[in-house]
């Protein structure tokens, strides 16, 4: 499951909201404001940015951090999935969420390339998840406590990464946007197997249902989490919607996740958690109840019900594999072919 | 016992095991190989345990003495060598007998041709792996070599006979296979600098005792979780 979270965009770089794209406590010469004002009018135009543009330093890093954060969720979303891995009650399902699991390594893989093209590394990201100085999607702290969990994840989390990431398809980085491309089309077919995986729950024994019922009541409100804080609180959207990062605003992702989810709710046989979710005449959108931001504050805080386990996973996975990764750099020093070898350098003392 | 559940059973279980490693692999490219690997394991299996019977019945409903996998297989994933020291034992037989299962014209010729690029590929990860381990530091090294004594046991038990299997119709030649498996094994381990283990390959409890149903203690807990889901809703479909 991509999900790319507003609660991650709106943890923009510093300084964003001032001037656009100016680095910060650099005056800008003539040949910057040049830059800027090619770059500022290729934004305009719908133009794709591409590496080798000049590029306002802020807008690098708020892409570094919002893609980084984006590849962290894919290689923390594993989890809460392959959790279930072992426990799939068909091989048909255990071949799909194995699929899937790897799909969500592959994902990983392709944005940390896309976040190398602004001049980082995977490693470096890595450390910063490792060190907890940057992010991932909150919704991944919450745990997959029984089979049904596994469907809503596709149909709700990966639903609301959609509504989040379709918009990113045209966003104004053109690596981002060819590796969302890519993605999409992936999470869309998740999404279609967890609705499914849903259906067939829904439709099953009693137990069945009661199962695929408590996993909606549970996922419910932390998928609408992960489309932000509301609009008055999101103060870091504004200049990402001006750099054409960020299409639309969290509110209308959020709306427009909760008018698509509520008939595919009815013809899944479920509910929704929310006795105040009604059609709205007027607005032509459905009326939904008030979400309780303290959890999400909390969840974000790294006070969620498994933030501690996910990140403690992670790390210790990268570092238990430290002497795989020693090992192959070692083997390609050795037998490498060209004659300056400068990998060499780089290989790790192993203990 | 039929060939095409001892076959479909081997790729079953070690698909599990390998579907272990999800989340906790070295490297996002190996949770993307091991993951792909377990993933064609599982889609062999499927296709064999079907000619046999119902696919989830076969998984989910035996109990460990009816299971007729290698023992080799449902050895426990250990470190990263571990592993690969098993997939490396095992993809080369696979890779081997497929081979000659394709050519042979048998009843398992068509799915054995097709399943055969995808072993050729697991083989090459494992062998590539078995260099870079074996001949990367020294701490990988000795994992790598660990690795391979810890497996060695277990290896004599792929040239046990397999009913359905040896020369009658399949055109499998036991003895062949077994020294084209040792050759082949050989080579890779000299490259990676490591040493052929020089133990007993079959023991008075390996020999053919997975084929005949007789497991090593960690199988029923495997089994305990990957068939408790499907065995607490009896009759239920998913």
């Amino acid at each position: 499951m991509a999900a790319v979270t507003a609660d991650q965009k709106t943890q923009s770089t510093s300084g964003t909201a001032k001037a656009a794209g100016q680095p910060a406590g650099t005056a800008p010469d003539a040949a910057d404001a040049a830059r800027l004002a090619v770059f500022d009018a290729a934004v305009a135009a719908d133009d794709r940015i591409e590496p080798r543009d000049w590029m306002p330093e802020a807008y690098r890093a708020t892409l570094v951090r919002q893609m980084a954060q984006h590849a962290h969720s894919e290689i923390i979303g594993m989890q809460p999935e392959a959790n279930w891995i072992t426990r799939a009650p068909s091989l048909r399902r255990k071949a799909i969420l194995m699929a899937k699991v790897q799909d969500e390594a592959g994902h990983g893989l392709y944005l940390y390339s896309a976040a190398e093209t602004l001049g980082t590394s995977r490693e470096e990201l890595l450390d910063k998840l490792h060190a907890g100085r940057q992010r991932y999607s909150s919704i991944f702290n919450y745990p997959t406590l029984t089979w049904a969990d596994v469907g809503a994840i596709g149909w709700l989390v990966d639903g609301a990464a959609i509504t989040n990431q379709v918009p990113l398809c045209r966003c104004s980085y053109g690596p981002y946007a060819r590796a969302m491309v890519r993605i999409c089309k992936e999470e869309s077919f998740h999404q279609r197997q967890g609705y499914e995986l849903l259906l067939a729950l829904s439709r099953g024994t009693e137990a069945q249902h009661a199962m695929a019922q408590d996993a909606v009541d549970r996922w419910w409100w932390p998928s609408l989490m992960m489309f932000g804080p509301p609009d008055d609180a999101s103060s870091h959207s504004e200049q990402s919607m001006a750099w054409k990062i960020k299409r639309h605003s969290n509110d209308e992702l959020r709306q427009r996740f909760v008018d698509i989810c509520v008939p595919q709710a009815e013809a899944l046989g479920l509910t929704l958690p929310d006795p105040d979710i009604r059609w709205n005449e007027e607005r032509g959108q459905h009326d939904f109840g008030a979400i309780d931001w303290t959890e999400f504050q909390e969840v974000l805080k790294g006070n969620g019900p498994c933030n501690e386990q996910r990140i403690t996973q992670r790390r210790r996975a990268h570092e238990e594999g430290a002497w795989v990764r020693n090992a192959a750099a070692a083997y390609a020093a050795k037998h490498t072919t060209t004659p300056s070898a400068p990998q060499a350098q780089h290989v790790e003392e192993t203990a | 016992m039929s060939a095409a559940l001892a076959l479909g059973d081997d790729a079953l279980v070690l698909s599990h095991r390998l579907g272990e490693w999800a989340g906790h692999a070295p490297v996002l490219e190996e949770e993307v190989a091991l993951a792909n690997i377990a993933l064609d394991l599982l889609g062999q299996a499927r296709v064999l345990l079907s000619l046999v019977g119902d696919e989830d019945e076969l998984a989910y409903l035996r109990e460990e003495r009816a299971f007729r996998n290698l023992q080799l297989v449902e050895q426990p994933n250990g470190d990263f060598a571990h592993t690969i020291a098993r997939q490396l034992y095992f993809s080369v037989y696979q890779h081997l007998l497929y081979e000659r299962l394709a050519a042979g014209g048998g009843e398992f010729a068509d799915l054995a041709a097709k399943a055969v690029k995808e072993v050729a590929y697991h083989r090459d990860h494992a062998e590539q792996w078995t260099l870079r381990l074996g001949d990367g530091t020294g701490e990988s090294h000795e994992r790598m070599q660990a690795g391979l004594e810890a497996l060695w046991r277990f290896t004599g038990e792929m040239f046990q006979p397999v009913e359905g299997l040896d020369a009658t119709g399949s055109g499998v030649d036991r003895e062949e296979l077994e020294s084209a498996w040792l050759s082949s094994v050989t080579t890779t381990v000299e490259r990676a600098t490591l040493t052929l283990p020089t133990g007993p390959r079959t023991g008075a409890w390996t020999a053919g005792a997975g084929r005949q149903g007789v497991h090593t203690e960690s199988f029923g807990r495997m089994l305990a979780e990957m068939q408790h889901l499907h065995r607490s809703h009896p009759g239920a479909s998913w």
